[in-house]
């Protein structure tokens, strides 16, 4: 494999062969005057003007922009507000019930947000897991295994909302095999609690063979001899599971669910070519609500999806932190 | 459970090679998931070979058939050939004319001149497994799913050049250089991996938009090309590479970059192969970024042309299905040939 990949960066690196040679002079020039310091610097330019631009420079503009207001996009057309956008998200006359808030849509999504998080993160983590330990036996055909759960990975999110959307229509897949099994056939994508279900599901397919893959080299990271030792003094499974290789796992047990968490908080491809957000609301996420808030609605307000945005990075900062500490601590014990 | 013990007990006495419970699960386990995972694309693959006829009926068939057709004399188009129940019980072959309500004007190819009208529930279609080609051809001819193909592999392929370039010459710089501020510039590298896209959408798209690169095929590339996993990687690797090389190389007059791109970048080759891939797969199946940029049809990649047909009200599922496919051909090629290759990479990184 290695020579194959030799093979395929030579004959990316070819025609630029000769584009590289150009450079080289001007680059010699500049060397004889600033020393390696400044070859350094040459080298690290384009990469990190590209960062400073389309990532540094936005991060610093969102605050800005979370306190304009109007529907501009230029910030200097932009009117300055202070906190109120913050306060519209905020203003809640009842934090439980959504439709008692002025921005209802944010606090609808941010509910969903959350329920989505729990139960998709729960059954991400419990199935990579399972398949993981599975994979990790002496099976024939394992490699074969590895890459038919890794397979939905690399499909695009468009491609995975729509095949389940095609699955799950009224005259799919899914209805087909429940009317052999003697049920209802169903509408599902139109059903609040199935869509909802449905969006877990189809995000937990899709990525799981990732997850699955980092535990599978924690596995194997293992050494056989400890459980051995372990088979030999008679312990059993559940015991050998809880005491050496959970404790063993911890680093890329942490890795998953810090990953698995993060992505999960901000779901939007598949969901929303898979539901659109519907029924109604119910599969209304916050990424579609920034989405839609800042570029896709009539009223459009890229001051509010600012804000909203600055609120979801805050949870995403807070809930690495969490994770890492709980790791962390984790690895002491 | 009764079953599992008794499997359990066998398992774990005499020659030890019985079936264990935990082996039988093993195996549901992986055989219902190899269904699961291949089998919603299968089911795409056949269902795209399906006209819209059949895809709107119920119960689906597994496999896409063809309505025959013969072509009868006085008539301009191919009609459609039947298997019907005439009123006197005998069968016939016929083909169909026109439908008119609950009944079917119907015609025998081999006499033109006689018409029978037959109640439509006394006729079955004569099909045959075969494949709906129109539904490929059509839109890649007539919609604007070529021009959507071409814009992606453009995107895609100027993508992941600049990234393998700018991220292998900043990794060299990291790896291979002592200079103030290489700690700082590399946390500031890993820190960036936490910030995503929707967290920096709505100033992303000003910053773009006054740099000119709205509704520009750039304006998608650039944002995307300055990977923080990327640099990582690489930076990783090139850790790898021994200093004697580089020292060697300037004692005999090499320049800096004639080092970096003579001695160090053939020798991450390996690397830079996983981060082509990694980036191929990403820039082509990039959605809510060039959704944002990209209002004009014509510079639509193929993920954004796809969700524009398939959200509108009347979905044409046969065109829709025909162009999933092609949107994941693309990506099954990279599975088929370097799936050993991903694998390892990935469980090697812990990234993506």
């Amino acid at each position: 494999m290695t020579a194959f990949a030799t093979r395929l960066g030579a004959a990316v690196a070819a025609p630029f062969a000769l584009l590289a040679r150009a450079i080289d002079l001007p680059l010699r020039g500049w060397q004889r005057l600033t020393g390696m310091g400044g070859m350094a610097a040459v080298f690290l330019a384009p990469n990190l003007a590209i960062f400073g631009v389309f990532v540094l420079i936005p991060l610093a503009l969102n605050f800005a922009y979370s306190m304009t207001g109007g529907t501009d996009i230029l910030l200097p057309d932009r009117p300055f507000v202070g906190a109120d956008q913050y306060a519209r998200l905020l203003d809640c006359a009842d934090y439980s019930r959504a439709v008692t808030c002025r921005e209802d849509a944010f606090w609808t999504a941010a509910r969903n947000t959350a329920v989505f998080v729990v139960f998709q993160v729960s059954l991400m983590v419990a199935v990579s897991m399972i398949t993981a330990l599975i994979l990790n036996r002496k099976i024939a055909g394992r490699g074969f295994f590895r890459a038919v759960f890794f397979f939905p990975v690399l499909l695009s999110p468009v491609v995975v909302g729509l095949i389940w959307r095609w699955i799950l229509q009224r005259q799919g897949l899914l209805n087909l095999i429940v009317v052999n099994l003697g049920f209802d056939p169903q509408v599902w994508l139109n059903d609040r609690l199935y869509a909802f279900a449905a969006a877990v599901g189809v995000s937990t397919w899709a990525h799981m063979g990732f997850y699955t893959l980092i535990l599978l080299a924690g596995l194997q990271a293992i050494p056989r001899d400890l459980y051995e030792a372990a088979e030999m003094d008679g312990t059993k499974p559940g015991r050998v599971f809880r005491r050496i290789t959970l404790p063993l796992l911890g680093p890329n047990l942490a890795v998953v669910l810090v990953l698995a968490l993060i992505r999960s908080v901000q779901i939007f491809d598949e969901a929303y070519v898979l539901t659109g957000g519907g029924p109604g609301t119910s599969t209304l996420f916050l990424t579609q609500y920034i989405y839609e808030t800042g570029f896709a609605s009539l009223l459009r307000n890229p001051g509010l999806a600012a804000a909203a945005s600055i609120l979801m990075a805050g949870v995403l900062v807070v809930l690495t932190l969490a994770q890492l500490a709980l790791s962390r601590r984790a690895e002491r014990r | 459970m009764r079953l599992g013990f008794l499997l359990a007990r066998r398992g774990a006495t005499g020659t030890g090679r019985g079936w264990h419970w935990t082996d039988v699960a093993t195996w549901v386990w992986l055989i219902c998931g190899t269904v699961l995972m291949f089998g919603p694309a299968l089911w795409l693959l056949s269902s795209s070979f399906k006209g819209p006829a059949q895809l709107a009926e119920f119960p689906p068939t597994l496999l896409p058939y063809v309505q025959a057709e013969v072509q009868v004399e006085g008539y301009d188009d191919p009609l459609p050939l039947y298997a019907v129940t005439l009123p006197d019980g005998t069968e016939a072959e016929l083909a169909q004319i026109r439908r008119i309500g609950i009944n079917a004007q119907m015609v025998d190819p081999a006499d033109p001149e006689t018409r029978v009208t037959v109640n439509i529930d006394d006729r079955a279609p004569i099909r045959s497994i075969g494949v709906a080609t129109d539904n490929y051809v059509t839109p890649l001819v007539q919609n604007d799913f070529l021009r959507f193909f071409g814009n992606s592999l453009f995107v895609t392929v100027m993508a992941t050049l600049i990234t393998l370039w700018t991220n292998s010459m900043a990794a060299f710089a990291l790896s291979k250089y002592q200079f103030r501020g290489r700690g700082a510039v590399m946390l500031l590298i890993v820190a960036t991996l936490m910030v995503p896209l929707p967290v920096i959408l709505v100033p992303l798209y000003s910053v773009v938009s006054s740099v000119g690169l709205l509704n520009s095929l750039w304006g998608v590339i650039l944002p995307t090309v300055a990977t923080p996993t990327g640099v990582f990687m690489l930076r990783q690797y090139m850790l790898t590479i021994p200093d004697e090389l580089l020292e060697a190389a300037r004692m005999d007059h090499a320049s800096e970059w004639q080092i970096y791109w003579r001695i160090v970048l053939p020798l991450a080759a390996p690397a830079l192969a996983v981060l082509a891939i990694f980036s191929v797969v990403w820039r082509w199946n990039d959605f809510l970024w060039p959704l944002v940029v990209l209002s004009r049809r014509e510079l639509f990649t193929l993920q954004v042309g796809l969700n524009s047909y398939a959200g509108e009200l009347n979905v044409q599922w046969h065109y829709i299905l025909a162009m999933t496919v092609v949107t994941m051909i693309p990506v099954v090629l990279v599975f088929a040939v370097l799936q050993r290759f991903i694998t390892s990479g990935i469980a090697g990184a812990g990234i993506k």
